[in-house]
């Protein structure tokens, strides 16, 4: 039983981590219809920004969350504008083509910039070490992950399904020619779109850091797993993306504990079972 | 058309007859890709040789051509070897990070009558592959075994294994149930962990519940071993006094300052330690930091690239710098040096070093975090190479 529980646990905040760093890969696939295969990337310059700010300025861990979110949206408008609005619409090669090459370039840059070596996070005191539950213990940084990601999640559908902005940006996307005959500034709209995708990529880079450590080449070892997320949950659904990344990490921990030697193998014949029943992901609309 | 390419074949043949005094190495290793680091390190190693012996031996000049080859690739890595001897006209190859990558290149060797110096690549049967292959860096077996008898000195009986899923791992997890099942020890479990694993708070809930004194550990250098060595720590592991043994890939200097407090007072064992006591290392080190950039990117590597450097010079120096590749390894057979890491020599046998075997525990020391050597094992060969 105890057992049990305990997977359980691991299993509920390995899942939360993998919500929190796909998601913003969901909100570009499924609302934008971009394959951007640089999510990781953007994902790693977040982590990068908190690493330099809390172990070479000194910065506090909340200040250095700010940071890497603003830092990495900063670095990511000018990519919008100059590269990623040509491949709105694109074909999906075009795009992966693109922001694959986007994602080689980020790598060489932080391999120069960064140096090869690993990059830590300095955590405050009260996320570090374990924390009781009473039948284990548990990190306290997973507990926070687990935190971060129920509030990405519920604020995330709120704006999209309850503001103006959401509403701007669900016609945007289904028909962007009649939302700018309505005087929707669609330009304006898919770049606001974009560097918040961006931002929930450089937060789940900078809360994932303990499982996912910061290195160059994070921009693409972790690129599978985010695009099995989104897949499996249906792009642009952030309840599929929850349900899809719980359920993979559940699937994941489980098979790690009791199955180590068959690897990843119990990971991808779920995916591969979710995908048949659901073609389009677990929550995503049919095309 | 074929005018000028018979004059530029005519040229290229009279020039390698008029510069036949300069020497040139063939050094294949990953300079670019996830293993960046430690092509870094060969680099550094070789560049702290030259520095430290010049470029010249007797009359003739050394000069160094690089190959990259990002991640494990035995096609390509045959095909960079057969163009560093064909187009190149390279003497003698060198560096090989990767198993496979060896192993592919070998069977090129005696056609080309060149030998290989190994810098790194660390499965024994690599030196079976072609009597060319010298090897200056370490095995696994070899940097494996003697963990069984540091356990078994702790008064530790039953230990659980815990490795990576690859070459490596399996012959570290066979080196070490070997060693420790001799000694009396019992294995309560051997766990194979995936490659790509980042959460390890489920192995370590396993660990907890095979309720083993001990747990031995495999996994390469890089990334993972943070999340390895932060799950021991944050699942209660060292808290509760299981004791965490491994081989040095788990604590390779450059990532001990991400690792930090964490991995204060593991103990591994391996073959060097950025931080060995001695006149040789102070040296080496000075001129490897300078090397590479930053001291704190220094490891492994370095040293087997460096001694590998010293092993070629001695090769150009019995053979006169004359294209010889039996000769220049019959020279090298039973060679014996004091290496950066301590007194090494060539085993005549299998061509593979001679060396110390160091237990090391994580300390740190003016605010940096290093491997302190606390044990020697004197003279330990390969247990683990077998004869052809």
């Amino acid at each position: 039983m105890q057992t049990i529980l305990s997977i359980g646990a691991d299993a509920l905040s390995y899942g939360m981590v993998l919500f929190i760093i796909s998601i913003g890969l969901s909100v570009t696939m499924g609302l934008m219809k971009v394959v951007n295969l640089a999510h990781g990337a953007f994902a790693m310059i977040g982590g990068y920004i908190a690493s330099y700010a809390t172990q070479q300025m000194g910065l506090p861990f909340g200040v250095a969350i700010i940071a890497a979110v603003l830092g990495t949206m900063l670095v990511a408008v000018p990519l919008e504008r100059f590269l990623y609005r040509r491949i709105y619409g694109a074909p999906e090669l075009t795009q992966v083509l693109m922001t694959i090459g986007i994602t080689f370039a980020i790598i060489g840059i932080a391999n120069f910039a960064m140096g090869p070596t690993l990059k830590t996070i300095a955590l405050p005191s009260q996320l570090q070490g374990p924390v009781d539950l009473g039948f284990r213990t548990i990190a306290a940084h997973k507990l926070f992950a687990a935190a971060v990601g129920v509030v990405v999640a519920i604020a995330l559908w709120f704006i999209i399904e309850r503001t103006p902005f959401g509403v701007r940006l669900r016609a945007s996307v289904d028909d962007a020619a009649m939302a700018g005959a309505l005087g929707i500034r669609t330009k304006i709209i898919y770049a606001v779109s974009f560097a918040l995708a961006v931002g929930l990529a450089a937060l789940g880079g900078v809360v994932g850091a303990q499982l996912l450590p910061i290195e160059p080449y994070y921009a693409l070892h972790y690129m599978v797993t985010f695009l099995v997320v989104v897949s499996v949950g249906g792009a642009g659904s952030i309840t599929g993306a929850l349900v899809a990344a719980l359920l993979l990490g559940a699937v994941q921990t489980t098979g790690r504990y009791l199955m180590p030697e068959y690897g990843e193998f119990f990971f991808y014949l779920a995916v591969i079972a979710i995908v048949c029943v659901f073609p389009n992901g677990l929550m995503g609309r049919s095309k | 058309m074929s005018k000028l390419l018979l004059a530029s074949l005519t040229l290229a043949l009279t020039s390698s007859v008029a510069f036949a005094d300069t020497i040139k190495i063939g050094v294949v290793g990953p300079f670019s890709g996830p293993a960046a680091l430690q092509g870094k390190n060969f680099q550094a190693g070789i560049d702290a040789w030259l520095a430290i012996n010049g470029n010249t031996i007797g009359d003739d000049t050394i000069e160094i051509v690089y190959r990259d080859l990002p991640a494990p690739d035995p096609a390509q890595s045959a095909a960079l070897t057969q163009e560093l001897i064909v187009s190149e006209g390279v003497q003698y190859l060198a560096g090989y990070y990767y198993t496979p990558d060896a192993m592919a290149a070998a069977p090129i060797l005696e056609e080309g009558n060149v030998p290989m110096v190994v810098f790194n690549a660390a499965t024994s049967a690599i030196v079976n592959a072609s009597p060319y292959v010298v090897r200056t860096s370490f095995t696994t077996w070899q940097t494996s075994t003697p963990m069984a008898a540091v356990a078994r000195e702790r008064g530790i009986d039953k230990v659980i294994t815990v490795v990576s899923d690859y070459g490596p791992g399996v012959d570290s997890e066979a080196a070490f149930v070997a060693g420790f099942t001799e000694a009396g020890g019992e294995i309560v479990e051997s766990v194979r962990m995936p490659m790509n694993t980042n959460d390890f708070s489920p192995m370590m809930q396993r660990i907890k519940d095979s309720g083993a004194e001990a747990v031995f550990a495999f996994l390469p250098a890089g990334p993972a071993t943070l999340g390895f060595v932060q799950a021991y720590v944050e699942n209660g592991l060292k808290d509760a006094g299981v004791t965490l043994l491994a081989p040095g890939d788990l604590t390779q200097e450059p990532d001990l300052a991400a690792l930090g407090d964490n991995a204060v007072g593991l103990l591994t064992t391996f073959h060097y330690a950025v931080s060995h006591d001695s006149p040789e290392n102070e040296v080496f080190v000075e001129a490897a930091s300078k090397a590479i950039g930053s001291a704190s990117e220094l490891s492994f590597p370095a040293v087997g690239a460096y001694d590998g450097m010293y092993v070629i010079s001695k090769m150009i120096e019995a053979t006169g710098g004359n294209q010889d590749a039996a000769a220049a390894v019959e020279a090298v057979k039973g060679l014996s040096w004091v290496s950066p890491r301590g007194p090494v020599s060539i085993n005549p046998e299998n061509r593979h070093l001679t060396q110390n075997i160091y237990l090391r525990e994580v300390a740190q020391e003016d605010g940096q975090y290093i491997n302190r050597e606390i044990q020697t094992f004197e003279n330990q060969g390969d247990p683990g190479w077998k004869a052809p």
